[in-house]
């Protein structure tokens, strides 16, 4: 599996969260990415990363002082790839079974230690082809805003497109709809969706 | 050649009620500035199809806040967006006609409208086909009048119908009255079975008229139709000087001049009520040509004595006596008529001819009043004869009888309403087989009564909020149509509603001034009479 990228270490119904293989390959926030539990494939959305220190209590140190590019800190001090992780949190979105493209949440959860791939444009394409799978991501309760989120998911899946506007435009008027009543938040996501 | 165009999908019905209409949410690729008042749309619903008019287009928002704090308008992103989800356009909807889904409802054609469409029905624009179901096709009753706005389709009236009631025609000075009339009249001459008396005050029917702004020479009824038109005068001179061939020149004697005609004059000739009653005293006391001696009365004792036997006052007789220098002064008034015009008048019309009376020179609204009701009265009184009689089985009923009159309001004011010739024959309708084209600018002066007993009322432009009231009691859909009406263009543009049409519609009247709609309006006569002649010839 050439798409390999992480590791599920911790899930739920609603989400899970990915240690990466490799320091600092996280997928970019809003990407949307899959974890194969057979026959089930379940679909999500990068909503939160962060990398941090494998201890929880050790806090990394400053190391330089004395170098002149952050990466020269790295390479002198090689021990850092082990001591660091990436993790990113991802929302389920929504699972294939089958042929079919289901835009709600799976029936169970992610299994630990799952391996977690990128998506495929062409996947992404089937997906983004109803906009349903927003509903969860509007009702989302996670660190990162939602009309962030929605904002970056929108334009990650637009890349893919053909018509990438027009894209935005379908995506935006579903939004709309999907936040008839909550004009402030329509149009901060509004304005985060231009490319 | 109608083409079957698909019709455009405009948006789906939201809402509704059948006393006020249907609600209809835009589509967000349908364009609030491309929809019109007036346009007609067809509604799909789940078992009939309803036809309707937009009687008004709004802006709505789902959110109050985005009025508050609108977005970048430069932003066309978020513009995009927002068009037709947050805002969007909507149609306000009048439903007039379904035709249900089965074949018997199909063969009956389209029905008035006693329900509303169900949800989210789909809105049309109405087609050229749909239209033409609804308005029906040109024939030997049908007449063209003009095209729905924004249309091809052609506006037939079915003419017999119309006939059969009195019918009004309004609007502002200059809206296109005139033209209007010409063309109904066109089409009573050539489609309704029906003959027609115009009295035309401002010589625009018989021989030439002129268009709006004068610039421009247009040809009239008996240019068009020279077997079919007689035109009379009051003004042989003005006549003649204009080129006018006329068949007839109307006199009119002092003896023919009733009580009735004088008592209308009331206000024109500035008489006291006194004095009007002293009219009907003096037809009493001095017979027939009472007016002939009426005004000979030279003040004399005998004179006082007459009047105090009569009880008129001497003021008040001065009064009348003004008042009848008045008509007497109108050249056309002589003390005794080398010649029946009434008869005259009845001859052609019997014949099939349809007669026009021009005024000449004689504008003034005294002249024009008095004739036309003295006329009109006793031409009435023949066909009552004549109607009479057949229904006893004597004779076959007369030809309908059309009577075109301008200024209506001058007859037909709630005050003398009662007393005019015209009043009766509006009230009692087609009894006698008269019936009314009614021509006026103010129709809010006309009685309310005789403005319910009209047929068909076809009105141009109309500013003021009493005339609009006046034309528009009683119609339903009211307000609707009052926002239609308001809307048109002041000039070549008309609404048209009641017994003659299915459902109100406005629409621009057909051409008239140029050589081509002067051959089109006179093609099926042409080849009619070309056929005539052919036959003759064949014979000869």
């Amino acid at each position: 599996m050439e798409n390999k990228i992480a590791e599920i270490i911790d899930a739920g119904t609603t989400d899970f969260t990915a240690e990466c293989y490799e320091l600092y390959k996280i997928p970019a926030l809003g990407s949307l990415v899959k974890t194969i539990d057979s026959p089930v494939e379940i679909f999500a959305v990068v909503c939160y990363s962060s990398t941090t220190g494998i201890e929880p209590g050790r806090r990394p140190i400053a190391r330089g002082k004395d170098e002149t590019t952050p990466e020269a800190v790295y390479q002198s001090n090689p021990q850092l790839l082990k001591l660091l992780r990436s993790e990113f949190q991802a929302l389920v979105v929504g699972f294939k079974n089958g042929d079919k493209i289901l835009p709600y949440l799976p029936p169970a959860p992610a299994r630990i230690h799952g391996f977690v791939l990128v998506c495929s444009p062409l996947e992404i394409a089937e997906f983004s082809r109803s906009f349903e799978f927003l509903t969860l991501l509007i009702k989302s309760d996670t660190q990162t805003p939602p009309e962030e989120l929605i904002a970056a998911t929108m334009r990650e899946m637009s890349r893919v497109q053909p018509d990438p506007q027009a894209f935005l435009i379908a995506a935006g008027k579903k939004i709309v709809t999907l936040l008839s009543g909550d004009y402030r938040r329509t149009k901060a996501i509004l304005g985060r969706l231009s490319l | 050649m109608i083409e079957n165009k698909p019709n455009q999908a405009l948006g789906i019905v939201t809402a509704g009620s059948v006393e006020k209409g249907t609600e209809v949410r835009l589509d967000s690729n349908s364009s609030v500035e491309d929809m019109v008042v007036g346009r007609y749309v067809t509604i799909e619903g789940k078992k009939r199809r309803f036809f309707g008019m937009i009687t008004d287009i709004s802006l709505g928002v789902t959110d109050q806040e985005i009025t508050v704090s609108p977005p970048d308008t430069s932003d066309r992103f978020t513009a995009a967006v927002l068009q037709g989800t947050a805002t969007y356009g909507s149609l306000h909807v009048l439903p007039m006609l379904t035709i249900a889904g089965d074949a018997s409802s199909i063969s009956e054609g389209p029905q008035p409208v006693k329900t509303v469409p169900s949800h989210f029905s789909r809105v049309n624009l109405a087609s050229e086909i749909d239209m033409e179901l609804v308005f029906g096709k040109e024939d030997a009753s049908r007449f063209y009048i003009g095209n729905p706005l924004d249309m091809e389709t052609h506006l037939c009236l079915d003419l017999e119908t119309l006939v059969k009631r009195s019918n009004g025609i309004f609007g502002k000075s200059g809206t296109g009255k005139t033209f209007l009339t010409r063309i109904l009249l066109i089409g009573m001459l050539q489609k309704s079975r029906a003959v027609n008396l115009i009295f035309d005050m401002h010589n625009e029917y018989g021989w030439m008229g002129t268009s709006e702004g004068g610039q421009r020479q247009v040809k009239a009824l008996k240019q068009l139709f020279p077997e079919k038109v007689a035109v009379f005068t009051l003004d042989e001179e003005n006549s003649r000087r204009r080129g006018v061939s006329t068949d007839f020149v109307v006199r009119i004697g002092f003896e023919e001049i009733d009580p009735e005609d004088i008592s209308l004059l009331r206000q024109t000739l500035n008489l006291t009520e006194a004095a009007v009653e002293a009219v009907y005293q003096l037809r009493r006391k001095l017979g027939k040509d009472w007016m002939q001696r009426a005004l000979d009365l030279k003040d004399t004792e005998e004179t006082r004595d007459l009047l105090t036997e009569m009880s008129i006052h001497e003021s008040t007789f001065q009064n009348l006596k003004r008042g009848l220098g008045t008509v007497r002064r109108l050249p056309f008034i002589v003390s005794r008529s080398p010649v029946d015009a009434v008869k005259s008048i009845m001859e052609y019309l019997d014949r099939g001819m349809n007669v026009v009376l021009e005024f000449g020179r004689f504008r003034d609204i005294t002249a024009y009043v008095l004739v036309a009701n003295m006329l009109a009265r006793r031409i009435y009184a023949r066909y009552q004869e004549k109607m009479e009689s057949s229904m006893a089985g004597n004779i076959a009923a007369p030809t309908p009888l059309v009577i075109t009159i301008e200024e209506a309001h001058k007859f037909l004011n709630p005050e003398v309403a009662p007393r005019t010739i015209f009043g009766t024959i509006a009230r009692e309708m087609r009894k006698y087989n008269v019936t009314l084209l009614v021509i006026d600018q103010r129709p809010s002066a006309i009685d309310e009564e005789i403005m319910s007993q009209m047929g068909t009322k076809i009105t141009c432009l109309l500013d003021n909020e009493r005339d609009i009231d006046a034309v528009l009691a009683g119609v339903s859909g009211k307000n609707e149509l009052k926002t239609v009406l308001s809307r048109l263009a002041p000039k070549q543009q008309a609404l048209i509603f009641g017994h003659a049409v299915p459902m109100p519609v406005p629409f621009r009247p057909r051409d008239w001034g140029t050589v081509e709609s002067y051959k089109e309006f006179t093609r099926g006569e042409n080849t009619e009479r070309q056929a005539e002649k052919d036959i003759k010839d064949l014979f000869d």
